[in-house]
C-alpha cells in the first residue's frame, strides 16, 4: 500500500520535477556557467571583476528600490490597517479595489504612466491650459518618474501581506493590551508593530526584488536616462547599444540574485528572532 | 468585609447591532467582594463586564469606580484589569513579556518589574517558566499567564469573563479553588462571568442572577439556591420542582391537590404562587405516611444518591434520595415545612414544567450549546 502511494506520488509529481529542472534549475546552471567563462568557453573570472564598473548602476538601482520600498510601507501600512478594521463587506471591496490594477497588463499601467507625465501629456497639458505660457514640468526622464512607477505597480504586493497579518490579530489581543493601560501609541509600538513584522517583511522583500531588478519601469519612465542594473543585464543579452555579452549579463545576474538571497535570507533572520518573542 | 462601593452601575442601558442587551441595569459591587455575573448566554453578564472595563459606552447610565464618574474614562485609564475568554496573550512576547507588559506601559524600572513578574509567577505556579514561547504553553498555563499579567499592575478590580470555560473539568475545579485563594490572599474585587451555575455557588460572596438584559436576583449563594425569587432562578440554580399553587393564608400555601404547612408569609389571600422544592429536600415514605402519593418512573443511580422521577398524578417530581427505590414502585411523599419556598408569579411562570421530558441526555445537550455559544454573547 505504502510502496504503491509513493509511487503513485511519484509518478504525479514527475511533470512537476522535469518542469521546474529545466526551467529553474538549467537557467541558473546556464547563469552561472556564462558568468564564469569567457566567449570562448574557457573558465574565467574576469566577468565578475568587470562588475566593479557597474558599482554606480548598483548603487542606484539599490537606493531607488530601497526608497520605493520604503515609500511602499508608509503609505501601505495605514491602508492595510484601515481596511483591516472595516466591515468585513467593506473590507472584500476594498481589497478588490487593491487588487483591481494587477489584472492589468504591467506594461499597459506603465503606458499609461508615461501618458499622464510625459512632457505634452496630461499634467504639463493640464497646467497649460490655465497657462500658456507655462513651461512645462520635466517628469519622464528623471529618477522620481522611475520611483513613482515602482511604488505604483508594486504597491499591492506591500498592501496584501500586512493587511492579511493585521487582520489576523483579534480584538481581544489589542483590549487587552489597552486593558494594561496601553494608549494608541503604545498598542501601535508594543502590539500592533511587532504582530504585523511577518507581513511587513514578506511586503518588503515581494516589494524590493523586483524593484531592485527592474528594468521595464526605468526603461519606459526613466527614458533611458535612469539606468538600472536591470537595464544593463537586458542591454548585454540583447545587444542594445550594440554589443551582445553573455558572459557579463550573467555575471552581473548571478551578483544581483546573490544580492537578493542574501537581503532575504538577513530578512527571515530578523522575521524568526521576533516570532520567539525575544524582545529582551 | 468592608462595606463600601467600588463600582456601581446606574440605570445602564444598552443596544447593540439594533438588540437590547441591557435594559435600566442597576448594580452595585462591594470592595473585596467575589461577585459572579450568571446567566444563560445572551443574558448581557459579557456586555456588563465589559461596560465595566470600559470596551462598551452605555447608551444610557452611568459608571462609577470609588464614587467618581468613569463613564468616559477609557479602558487604559481604569483601575481594572480583565481576564479574556481566549486569554488574548501576545503571541509575540515571551511569558516574562507578558506578564511585563502592563509594567513596561508604566515605564516601570526594569529590577522592580522583574521582583514584580518573579512574584507573579510564583502566585500562579509557573516558576521557570520565564523565557517560553506563549504558544508552547498549555490552555491552563496560558490561562495562568493571563491571570499573572492582570495581577502585576495590581489593579482595585479583577474581571474576569468565563475565565475557565475552555478548560476541562478536572483543571476547571482546580482553577476554581485557586482563584478563589487568589482573590482572598490579595484582597481585590473579582468580578466572575459565568453561565455555569456550580462554579458560580462554589465561588462566590455574592451572585447576580441574570436573564434577558434584566438582573433577576442578587444574594449570597445560599439565598439564591434557597429563596430563588422567581421560577427562572429557581430552575437555572440547580434542580427545582416548581408547582403552581395559591397562598391560601399565612403559612399555608395549597398544591399538588392538598394544603401544606410552610413558613412564607405576606402574600394576598388566595394569591396564585409558584412552589419550589429542592429534590433533595423531598424525603421518601411509605404511602400510608405519605402527604401524596406517586408512582416511580425512572431511578438513576448518581453515586452519591439515586436520582428518581415520580408521578404524582401527571406532575412528574425529581427527587434525590440515598435510598434505593424500585422502578415502577408506588411510594409516598413527605415535604417539611422549611423545605417549601413560595414566590410571586412572574412572567416565568409556567415556563418550566415538570421533569416529565427530562433526561441526562437532554440536559447534557443543552450544556453543550451553553459552551459553544458561550464566546458570542457579544457580537
Amino acid at each position: 500500500m505504502n510502496r504503491k502511494d509513493s509511487l503513485f506520488k511519484r509518478v504525479i509529481t514527475a511533470p512537476y520535477t522535469v518542469w521546474m529542472a529545466i526551467f529553474v534549475v538549467v537557467p541558473i546552471a546556464l547563469v552561472v556557467y556564462y558568468a564564469l567563462t569567457d566567449a570562448d568557453g574557457h573558465f574565467s573570472a574576469a566577468n565578475i571583476t568587470a562588475i566593479v564598473d557597474y558599482g554606480r548602476t548598483f548603487r542606484i538601482s539599490i537606493e531607488l528600490a530601497l526608497v520605493s520600498t520604503a515609500i511602499c510601507l508608509v503609505m501601505a501600512y495605514p491602508l492595510a490597517y484601515a481596511i483591516a478594521r472595516m466591515k468585513a463587506r467593506r473590507q472584500g471591496t476594498m481589497i478588490m479595489l487593491v487588487m483591481l490594477p494587477m489584472w492589468m497588463n504591467f506594461l499597459i499601467r506603465t503606458y499609461a504612466w508615461i501618458a499622464i507625465l510625459a512632457d505634452k501629456g496630461l499634467i504639463n497639458s493640464f497646467f497649460q491650459l490655465l497657462n500658456p505660457d507655462f513651461p512645462g514640468f520635466k517628469m519622464i526622464g528623471t529618477r522620481g518618474a522611475v520611483v513613482l512607477g515602482m511604488v505604483y505597480n508594486f504597491l499591492p504586493y506591500m498592501i496584501l501581506p500586512i493587511y492579511t497579518v493585521l487582520t489576523k490579530i483579534e480584538q481581544s489581543t489589542i483590549e487587552a493590551a489597552q486593558d494594561l493601560g496601553a494608549n494608541r501609541a503604545q498598542v501601535f509600538r508594543r502590539v500592533l508593530l511587532p504582530m504585523s513584522v511577518p507581513g511587513i517583511i514578506s511586503g518588503v522583500t515581494m516589494v524590493f526584488v523586483p524593484a531592485v531588478s527592474t528594468f521595464v519601469i526605468s526603461k519606459l519612465l526613466g527614458a533611458g536616462k535612469t539606468y538600472l542594473i536591470g537595464d544593463i543585464i537586458e542591454n548585454f543579452f540583447l545587444g542594445n547599444t550594440g554589443t551582445v555579452n553573455y558572459n557579463i549579463g550573467a555575471s552581473l545576474s548571478l551578483v544581483l540574485m546573490l544580492m537578493i538571497l542574501i537581503s532575504m535570507a538577513v530578512m527571515n533572520h530578523f522575521d524568526k528572532d521576533e516570532s520567539a518573542g525575544g524582545m529582551l | 468585609m468592608e462595606k463600601n462601593r467600588i463600582i456601581e452601575l446606574q440605570n445602564i442601558s444598552i443596544a447593540l447591532g439594533g438588540e437590547q442587551i441591557l435594559k435600566d441595569l442597576n448594580l452595585y459591587i462591594n470592595d473585596k467582594e467575589f461577585i459572579t455575573l450568571l446567566g444563560p448566554s445572551g443574558c448581557g453578564k459579557t456586555t456588563t463586564l465589559r461596560i465595566i472595563a470600559g470596551f462598551l459606552a452605555p447608551d444610557a447610565g452611568k459608571v462609577f469606580f470609588s464614587g467618581r464618574d468613569v463613564t468616559d474614562v477609557p479602558p487604559h485609564k481604569r483601575q481594572v484589569n480583565t481576564i479574556f475568554q481566549r486569554y488574548a496573550l501576545f503571541p509575540h512576547l515571551n511569558v516574562y513579556e507578558n506578564i511585563a507588559f502592563g509594567l513596561r506601559v508604566q515605564k516601570i524600572k526594569e529590577p522592580e518589574i522583574r521582583a514584580t513578574v518573579t512574584e507573579m509567577l510564583a502566585l500562579v505556579n509557573l516558576k521557570g517558566f520565564e523565557k517560553r514561547n506563549i504558544n508552547s504553553l498549555s490552555g491552563g498555563q496560558q490561562q495562568r499567564v493571563a491571570i499573572a499579567r492582570a495581577l502585576a499592575v495590581k489593579p482595585r478590580v479583577l474581571l474576569l469573563d468565563e475565565p475557565l470555560g475552555a478548560l476541562d473539568l478536572k483543571l476547571r475545579k482546580d482553577m476554581q479553588v485557586e482563584l478563589k485563594n487568589i482573590q482572598q490572599r490579595l484582597g481585590i474585587t473579582f468580578v466572575y462571568v459565568t453561565h455555569d451555575q456550580e462554579e458560580a455557588l462554589s465561588m462566590s460572596d455574592t451572585i447576580v442572577v441574570m436573564d434577558g438584559g434584566v438582573i433577576q436576583q442578587v444574594g449570597t449563594p445560599i439565598d439564591i439556591y434557597n429563596e430563588p425569587k422567581n421560577a427562572f432562578v429557581a430552575d437555572f440554580i440547580g434542580e427545582s420542582n416548581i408547582l403552581d399553587g395559591v397562598m391560601r393564608d399565612d403559612l399555608v400555601a395549597e398544591f399538588a391537590g392538598r394544603r401544606f404547612d410552610c413558613l412564607d408569609k405576606g402574600f394576598g389571600k388566595d394569591e396564585p404562587v409558584d412552589v419550589v422544592i429542592r429534590p433533595e429536600d423531598v424525603d421518601v415514605v411509605s404511602v400510608e405516611k405519605g402527604m401524596v402519593c406517586g408512582d416511580v418512573t425512572s431511578v438513576t443511580f448518581k453515586g452519591v444518591h439515586f436520582e428518581i422521577i415520580v408521578d404524582v398524578d401527571g406532575f412528574k417530581w425529581m427527587i434525590q434520595t440515598t435510598d434505593y427505590v424500585a422502578p415502577d414502585a408506588r411510594i409516598g411523599l413527605y415535604i417539611e415545612p422549611d423545605a417549601i419556598h413560595i414566590m410571586k408569579k412572574s412572567k416565568y411562570s409556567g415556563l418550566y414544567g415538570d421533569y416529565s421530558t427530562f433526561s441526562d441526555e437532554i440536559e447534557m445537550l443543552s450544556d453543550v450549546t451553553y459552551e459553544k455559544e458561550g464566546g458570542e454573547d457579544e457580537p
